[in-house]
């Protein structure tokens, strides 16, 4: 609760518990001035804890707990240990860098493409439309996909069976990792393009214009000034990709009906019922392992943040 | 700036378009064709529309040949569609109502008296997004209490979290363009109390915000597939996935209309906000 003593008193206004000068003295005064001040942002703070909080506790305290409501290590064991969970976060973590890094190289050069048009509604258009399918996509993308990539009439599929090029005939499934993946790049790469389109608005034209008149060419503008400014923002939004793949459930789910063992479904199978008994408290654990992941995935992106704002404001 | 920028996720008009304008008369003078470029842009249209015309073909398609809109009448008589519908849009509703209570005055007074609580609040209201939907459900579904576990309110109540992030960045930057501190001054010392300064200063000036706010929440509630799933609730989307699947063509259709909606209402908002903001720039 530190934070919220930290408030500003010498607002203006004519309330006697905010009288510049009194308000950091210290004491019982102060305490009932900052609880004041503080009390409009109550309610608020009381959902978030309840609605938020609680639930964020409760999966840390279960994920050390044992059937019999003792701590242990044994459910963080059960998923470290090997067999099918640990095997889930596998592929999991093998899904997130696949569908961070390829859309996010795609997605950076589709942002820089975007960048240099000028039509106004154009990009109005690419930009709300790149919100929709970073964060609306869902289950919605895995009907598109079937309908356009099944291996039975899928139109797609039909259109490439004639050159001999149709992928089910070359090991691909729409409903395994790499027709997975494929279709990730779909909520992916317009994730990357939000995100990175800001850093190459970042990109001064003075640089670019001292460096012509210095007589680089356009490849060493990129090499020596635009790459160096860009990458900490291209990698810190790669991280973000990660987090957004890691996480994703609902396309994974809808595209192969729960079949494909990464942990998001993993851990939807048990809080629907599919489970041995005596493996509940494994949801609680899986669903912590997610949360510690995401965390160290954000701090990643939070070092590398600070990074791209030296330069790009 | 902030120190976490995932409020980029939302199509934020200002740092989309412009920014270029400077480099525009070079990159004109030259007339270099960018056959780079267009190729990286057709290949990405390619991608993301054939897959879009798959869906509206398969569902619009008739067996003989040739397409037609009767699927779009066999909607409505769905099994379970209408009762869906319904069941998202009272989860849309509640959802809007608690979240605009809870949020308008606790960002306008942090705005106002406790500017430092602002880092805490866009923390906070972060969180939601970086704690992932299926890891936060299975505490929201510990937690619960048996009675609400049992009522389709939860999901409400859980959307409320999902939403803030969302309702944060639009009001935080919607009272960002506003001289705050005048306006509620000007109508404190005209005799007006709290509630209607709130009501009858704010929420005009904040328009465009609260619009946009609305917008993704709705957008949130109807798209929400992951808690509603594990939750054994038939939302929209939830529907969509599990509708019986003699005719998937009808799914396929409610599939994409909902993401066209979303596309078409996003876009308006974004250029409704667009010309707001240069109204006002101009006065």
């Amino acid at each position: 609760m530190t934070v919220l003593s930290d408030y500003d008193t010498a607002t203006p206004d004519g309330d006697v518990a905010s009288r510049p000068g009194r308000g950091r003295t210290g004491g019982v005064g102060a305490l009932v001035r900052s609880l004041r001040t503080s009390a409009p942002v109550l309610p608020f703070l009381t959902y978030v804890i309840l609605v938020l909080g609680v639930p964020t506790a409760v999966i840390v305290l279960y994920a050390f707990r044992s059937n019999t409501g003792h701590f242990t290590w044994s459910n963080i064991h059960t998923i470290l240990a090997g067999g099918q969970y640990r095997a889930g976060f596998e592929t999991s973590l093998k899904l997130a860098v696949v569908t961070a890094v390829v859309p996010g190289v795609l997605g950076t050069l589709v942002a820089y493409a975007l960048s240099t048009s000028e039509h106004a509604l154009f990009k109005r258009i690419t930009s709300a439309t790149a919100g929709v399918l970073a964060q609306f996509g869902g289950v919605n993308l895995a009907f598109m996909f079937i309908a356009g990539f099944a291996a039975t009439n899928g139109i797609v599929t039909e259109w490439l069976r004639p050159l001999g090029l149709d992928p089910w005939n070359h090991g691909w499934s729409l409903y395994k990792f790499w027709g997975v993946a494929f279709v990730y790049v779909y909520f992916q790469l317009p994730l990357m393009v939000l995100i990175i389109t800001p850093a190459f608005a970042g990109l001064r034209p003075a640089w670019r214009e001292a460096a012509e008149n210095l007589g680089a060419s356009r490849w060493r503008y990129w090499r020596h000034v635009g790459m160096p400014v860009l990458t900490p923002a291209i990698l810190g939004s790669m991280f973000l990709l990660f987090g957004s793949g890691f996480s994703a459930y609902a396309t994974a789910e809808a595209l192969t009906a729960g079949t494909i063992a990464v942990t998001p479904i993993q851990i939807g199978a048990i809080l629907q019922g599919n489970v041995i008994a005596g493996e509940q408290n494994i949801a609680y654990a899986l669903a912590f392992a997610m949360i510690v992941i995401l965390l160290v995935t954000v701090i990643f992106y939070v070092l590398l943040r600070r990074r791209t704002t030296r330069w790009l404001r | 700036m902030a120190s976490l920028e995932f409020g980029t996720l939302l199509a934020d008009p200002s740092t989309t378009d412009q920014p270029f304008a400077d480099d525009a008369p070079v990159t004109r003078r030259r007339r270099r064709v960018h056959w780079g470029r267009g190729t990286i842009l057709v290949v990405a249209a390619l991608y993301f529309v054939v897959p879009f015309y798959a869906a509206m073909a398969f569902s619009l398609q008739r067996p003989t040949g040739g397409f037609s809109l009767q699927p779009l009448s066999q909607i409505a008589s769905a099994p379970g569609f209408l009762s869906a519908l319904w069941l998202s849009t009272q989860l849309a509703v509640i959802t809007m109502i608690v979240v605009m209570l809870l949020m308008v005055p606790t960002v306008i007074y942090v705005h106002l008296r406790m500017p430092r609580f602002r880092r805490a609040m866009e923390v906070i209201t972060i969180l939601p997004i970086i704690i992932p939907p299926i890891a936060y459900s299975v505490g929201v579904l510990e937690s619960a209490p048996s009675w609400l576990r049992s009522s389709q309110y939860l999901l409400a109540i859980v959307y409320v979290i999902l939403a803030m992030p969302y309702v944060y960045r639009s009001l935080d930057s919607g009272l960002g363009a506003l001289d705050l501190k005048t306006l509620v001054e000007a109508s404190r010392s005209l005799g007006s109390g709290w509630i209607s300064t709130i009501w009858r200063v704010l929420v005009p000036n904040l328009r465009s915000a609260l619009m946009s706010a609305s917008v993704l929440t709705i957008a949130l509630v109807f798209g929400e597939f992951t808690i509603a799933n594990v939750d054994n609730w038939t939302t929209i989307p939830v529907w969509i996935y599990l509708a019986p699947t003699d005719n998937p063509r009808v799914n396929t259709l409610v599939a994409m209309i909902a993401l066209l909606a979303t596309c078409v209402v996003l876009t308006l908002i974004v250029s409704l906000d667009r010309s707001q903001s240069r109204d006002s720039r101009r006065s």
